[in-house]
């Protein structure tokens, strides 16, 4: 074996080993423990761990990669995915964590006095946790495979029981405590290659700064450099490369934010803290450890294009000999995610944006960041503690996720409408059957990924915008609302966002079932599908208005519930009733 | 502990908001404003390596989301003293 393999076990073995002890120290007694780990968690604390809940294999492996090839245009990444925390902080987190229940449909289901209304919220909550579910298996799975060199199966075998283990047995207190490690070993990953990088390119060891530096021995910045480089090859200009159209970057930033904070894995996590006043600053804490990662994310995107281009094209005008490529090129060519074709038969490397002569037939975004630390030639731990890094972001989220489903199963389907007379050690029991079978599901889909598994992520984001978010914030910030109301709204939103993801990308994302197809001139203003959760969100608020307005009001006790919820003293632990 | 009176309950309700509207103000014109509508505008101004514009959709935008949130939590804090419905120890 080895010096980097050996590495490689060595620390992706110990982060579990941490991950395992964790979750037999953080057993659930109670239920309450099991859903909201006992309500007493710290707000810092709880920052980070929302902050590792939220920060996916996406936000890891495959942000900054989608934002080298984007450039300006991938903002609506960077902007969208933390922005949506100041409209959770300020409009849901605290008023929720004043109501002190445990679930997000219990809320839906109380606030508009109907089970139809939680049952809507379930499916919603279901459909979204799965579909997202799905991505984190398949990011265990690929980790696994690349660093550790075991099939993708047995990679994503590994990961399930692990997170069994701490999930099952500790729920939300053992996700808690095991989320704080693994932000702490997803952010040290992430941020160390980027330092040495950073250092490298400009000598300046912050890449925040450094982006925005010269470069090592020059006066030329790096991005007047990156700008030029990627223009001479006919690619848009860096920083000005705007996706579609400013419209559709508003509509899509809007999207990402508003179905960030509509997402019940990251709300549910401000059920945990002691007090409303908690919940406020602790969602300052979540942001200001996602901003560690959110802001050296496009330093690494921009420096590795960078990187990449000059490696192909050391001189201008002048390609790289295919013969002479390095290492790392060849590493990541027997993966297939990078690939070179010689159309011109001169044995150079062209990179061109013109299909035709272009010779770089496939270059994998994910490779991105996890070929950053060979590209930059770090040291083998640096290399074994970025797979360590990219686990613990698959893990942490999906361990949330998987939360989020049980609980909503076994405490909103089945203790609040079909069993409710069951006590809670059967509730407890319940709880780890339902978290137990999520993981099974879970593990079946990453197997064998559905068809539709490439367009989730649009899915998920644009329900969670359309639905959950209008129908959370309607219900504390209107007391006009009532259930025909909410009720129309949801569906009304998740409708038209179906709708308009599935007539451009397919039946559930089947291509040849598209009936407008998948073409910019048929898009609504222009709005690619991907954006399309603020249209759906609109739909709902206008909806649930109108069909509220034309029907009873809510009744005496749930405007005082309203009351209830706005007024920050009192609160009272979470509870079941 | 509960509002004194119902004059009280609706005051504080009306500080919120307006405090919400103004920092939601702040975090649209940055994103939105700064980050995508005027972004050509802003471009034209450097700072270092940086075009403003694209600093603020890429880096500046955050700086002050987190700002946002801290300020947030502590005006509120202030408000909640204010109208005795704070809920410390």
């Amino acid at each position: 074996m080895d010096n980097l393999r050996l590495m490689t076990y060595l620390i992706v073995g110990a982060t579990f080993a941490l991950y395992i002890g964790i979750a037999i120290w953080a057993r659930a007694g109670s239920t309450k423990e099991f859903y909201v780990a006992g309500g007493g968690v710290h707000p810092v604390a709880n920052g980070m761990a929302t902050a590792a809940d939220w920060m996916s294999a996406a936000s890891f492996i495959s942000m900054a990669g989608l934002i080298a090839f984007m450039g300006y245009g991938g903002s609506v990444f960077l902007m969208g995915w933390t922005g949506g925390f100041v409209i959770l902080a300020m409009l849901l987190a605290p008023y929720l964590r004043k109501y002190g229940k445990f679930t997000v449909p219990e809320f839906i289901g109380d606030r508009y006095y109907s089970k139809a209304a939680r049952i809507v919220a379930v499916v919603c909550l279901i459909i979204i946790s799965v579909t997202y579910v799905i991505g984190q298996m398949k990011g265990v799975g690929v980790a696994f495979s690349r660093f550790l060199e075991v099939s993708y199966e047995a990679g994503l075998l590994v990961g399930m029981c692990i997170v069994f283990f701490y999930a099952v047995l500790g729920g939300m207190k053992g996700i808690t405590y095991t989320q704080i490690a693994q932000f702490c070993v997803l952010i040290l990953a992430y941020t160390i290659p980027a330092i040495f990088i950073s250092l490298n390119l400009t000598g300046n060891p912050i890449p925040q700064l450094g982006f925005g530096s010269t470069m090592a021995g020059s006066d030329t910045f790096l991005l007047d450099k990156l700008d030029q480089v990627v223009s001479e090859l006919g690619f848009n200009e860096y920083t000005t490369d705007v996706r579609l159209n400013s419209l559709n970057m508003f509509a899509f930033t809007m999207s990402l934010m508003i179905g960030t904070a509509g997402l019940p894995h990251v709300i549910i996590r401000f059920f945990t803290v002691p007090k409303v006043k908690d919940a406020r600053s602790s969602a300052g804490w979540a942001l200001a450890f996602i901003a560690i990662l959110y802001t050296t994310a496009p330093a690494v995107a921009g420096m590795a294009r960078l990187n990449f281009m000059t490696t192909i094209e050391p001189v201008q005008g002048e390609y790289l000999v295919y013969e002479e490529r390095p290492q790392w090129f060849k590493n990541w060519e027997k993966t297939g995610l990078l690939a070179f074709e010689d159309k011109n038969n001169d044995g150079r490397i062209q990179y061109t944006s013109d299909a035709a002569t272009n010779e770089m037939v496939k270059v994998d975004q994910d490779i991105m960041v996890l070929a950053n630390p060979e590209i930059a030639k770090l040291p083998n731990w640096v290399i074994a503690l970025v797979a360590a890094g990219g686990l613990a972001a698959a893990l942490s989220t999906a361990a949330g996720l998987l939360l989020a489903i049980s609980s909503s199963i076994s405490h909103d389907l089945l203790k609040g409408v079909f069993m409710p007379d069951i006590d809670e050690k059967t509730e407890l029991m319940a709880s780890r059957i339902a978290m137990a079978g999520a993981i099974a599901l879970a593990g079946y889909l990453g197997y064998n990924p559905p068809d539709f598994a490439a367009g989730t992520v649009a899915l998920a984001f644009g329900l969670a915008a359309s639905s959950i978010f209008p129908a959370l914030m309607m219900g504390i910030f209107s007391k006009r609302i009532n259930r025909e109301g909410a009720i129309a709204g949801m569906v009304a939103g998740i409708s038209i966002t179906l709708l308009y993801v599935f007539q451009h990308q397919g039946i559930m994302f089947v291509a040849s079932t598209a009936f407008l197809g998948d073409m910019p001139r048929n898009w609504f203003l222009g709005i690619e599908p991907n954006a399309f959760g603020f249209v759906g969100a609109i739909c709902n608020f206008a909806v649930a208005n109108i069909v509220s307005r034309l029907t009873a009001e809510p009744p005496e006790e749930i405007q005082h519930l309203v009351e209830h919820i706005r007024v920050p003293s009192g609160v009272e632990d979470a509870h079941a009733h | 502990m509960s509002f004194k009176s119902e004059e009280d309950a609706q005051a504080y309700w009306k500080e919120n908001v307006r405090l919400m509207v103004i920092l939601l103000t702040i975090w649209a014109v940055v994103s939105y404003g700064c980050g995508i509508l005027f972004v050509d505008a802003l471009n034209a101004i450097r700072v270092g390596g940086y075009k403003l514009g694209f600093w603020f959709a890429q880096q500046g935008s955050i700086y002050v989301f987190v700002a946002l949130i801290f300020v947030y939590a502590k005006k509120m804090g202030d408000l909640d003293r204010k109208y005795h419905v704070h809920d410390d120890d």
